[in-house]
């Protein structure tokens, strides 16, 4: 799986909020760094297209049409209460595998598999806004990967986690297949990723082995 | 409490189809109206009462029901006191309690991806022109949404009140405006993400 964005720039109301972005991406573990305001949220969007771009191409394998990319990435927010649509968790799960026009049983099925892979099934018949804030990240994953997409992008998950809550969702996204793209200034989440990007004020200003971007971040932020 | 929206059960209630529970709804809204007097009151307030019990809801969950309009009904009987005589307000307000625990045991045992797809089903024959999907979805949204936005103005209130600003209205209303604006944007950005047209 190879996503290529080319020559992409982001303008939003007169401000160019990415600029000139050129990369191929084709790892299963990449991890995006940069400040706030450095563009990586806007980045991240344009993985699954949510965001388009101003100028510029973002293709998936080769494909640039938007349903592709929202198809076959998915994405995980920050806050999981703004991504859990129903009030109880099965609806929820199965809110978007309406868009696979799947059958019930199909649908309780992958339902079923998924919440069983994270020792979910207590959760349920669970009212989501009586959720803990782990279980409500957990659930908003768990919302995407029903939908078997090849790629997941995860803009700053764990955020509005516990210690304990974030090495429990960390250890789930390590089991996963999928190829994973995590945006995050944390920098305990990016271990083990194969490659990282580093941008700031829009650019990308380095891009490569962890150890070494990670280090000159760090470096960069002690300045 | 939103809690009490959706009681989980297996009983012939909660497995009549969604369509049938509306329209059941509506016959008893209108007949309890067209037919006045306490006959209709009784013979609807005894179905509503079978259909509870048919359920397995219990006496906790008609209270829950009704206790947000304890004071309408309460000021709806003083009206109707004071204006004609005690068994007249009486009968207005348990045609008023019959009808609140009639939506009331629609509500409790039909979830609301049920509700979603019973909405979806009877505007099947609506022109193209009517937006069926987004109705269907604005309505769960909105069920979802309601403790959302009730944390988020407890939040605020907090912080306001930590600032001494307990009693300003617009200290209260701004940032629960924003931060609601902010969530619709991001809630519409993620319907988009989970595929939803």
């Amino acid at each position: 799986m190879i996503i290529s964005f080319r020559d992409v720039s982001v303008e939003k109301n007169g401000v160019r909020i990415l600029k000139g972005i050129n990369v191929e991406l084709s790892e299963r573990r990449i991890g995006i760094l940069g400040r706030n305001g450095s563009g990586k949220s806007t980045f991240a969007r344009l993985f699954n297209g949510i965001e388009t771009p101003t100028t510029g191409t973002v293709s998936l394998n080769g494909v640039t049409e938007r349903k592709a990319l929202r198809r076959h990435v998915g994405f995980v927010f920050q806050n999981p209460d703004n991504q859990i649509v129903y009030p109880i968790v099965e609806e929820d799960l199965a809110f978007g595998l309406k868009s696979l026009k799947l059958s019930e049983t199909e649908t309780r099925q992958r339902i079923g598999e998924a919440l069983h892979r994270f020792d979910l099934e207590h959760l349920r018949d669970r009212f989501t806004h009586q959720l803990s804030g782990g279980e409500k990240q957990m659930v908003a994953l768990v919302g995407v990967l029903v939908m078997q997409p090849h790629m997941i992008v995860l803009d700053e998950p764990t955020t509005l986690l516990d210690l304990w809550n974030k090495r429990k969702f960390m250890a789930a996204l390590n089991a996963l297949e999928q190829s994973l793209v995590v945006i995050s200034h944390d920098l305990e989440l990016l271990e083990g990723v194969d490659r990282v990007l580093h941008l700031e004020d829009g650019t990308l200003v380095e891009d490569g082995d962890p150890a070494t971007v990670i280090a000159n971040y760090v470096a960069r932020s002690q300045c | 409490m939103l809690t009490d929206l959706y009681v989980f059960g297996d009983s012939a209630v909660h497995r009549a189809r969604p369509v049938v529970k509306i329209a059941g709804l509506v016959v008893l809204c209108t007949s309890v109206f067209v037919f006045e007097g306490w006959p209709s009151v009784l013979v609807g307030g005894a179905l509503v009462a079978a259909g509870f019990a048919l359920a397995g809801l219990r006496l906790r969950h008609a209270v829950a029901s009704i206790r947000p309009a304890f004071w309408i009904l309460a000021a709806i009987f003083a009206v109707q006191l004071v204006l004609t005589d005690l068994l007249f307000a009486g009968f207005v307000v348990g045609r008023f309690a019959v009808m609140i625990l009639g939506a009331a045991l629609v509500t409790l045992t039909t979830k609301t991806s049920e509700f979603v797809d019973g909405i979806h089903a009877a505007l099947k024959h609506a022109p193209g022109w009517v937006p069926k999907e987004q109705i269907a979805l604005a309505i769960s949204l909105c069920l979802r949404f309601i403790p959302l936005v009730r944390t988020m103005l407890v939040e605020v209130r907090q912080a306001q009140q930590a600032r001494g600003l307990d009693r300003n209205v617009l200290a209260l209303l701004v940032p629960l405006v924003v931060r609601t604006l902010k969530t619709a944007d991001e809630v519409s950005q993620a319907l988009y993400a989970r595929s939803f047209d």
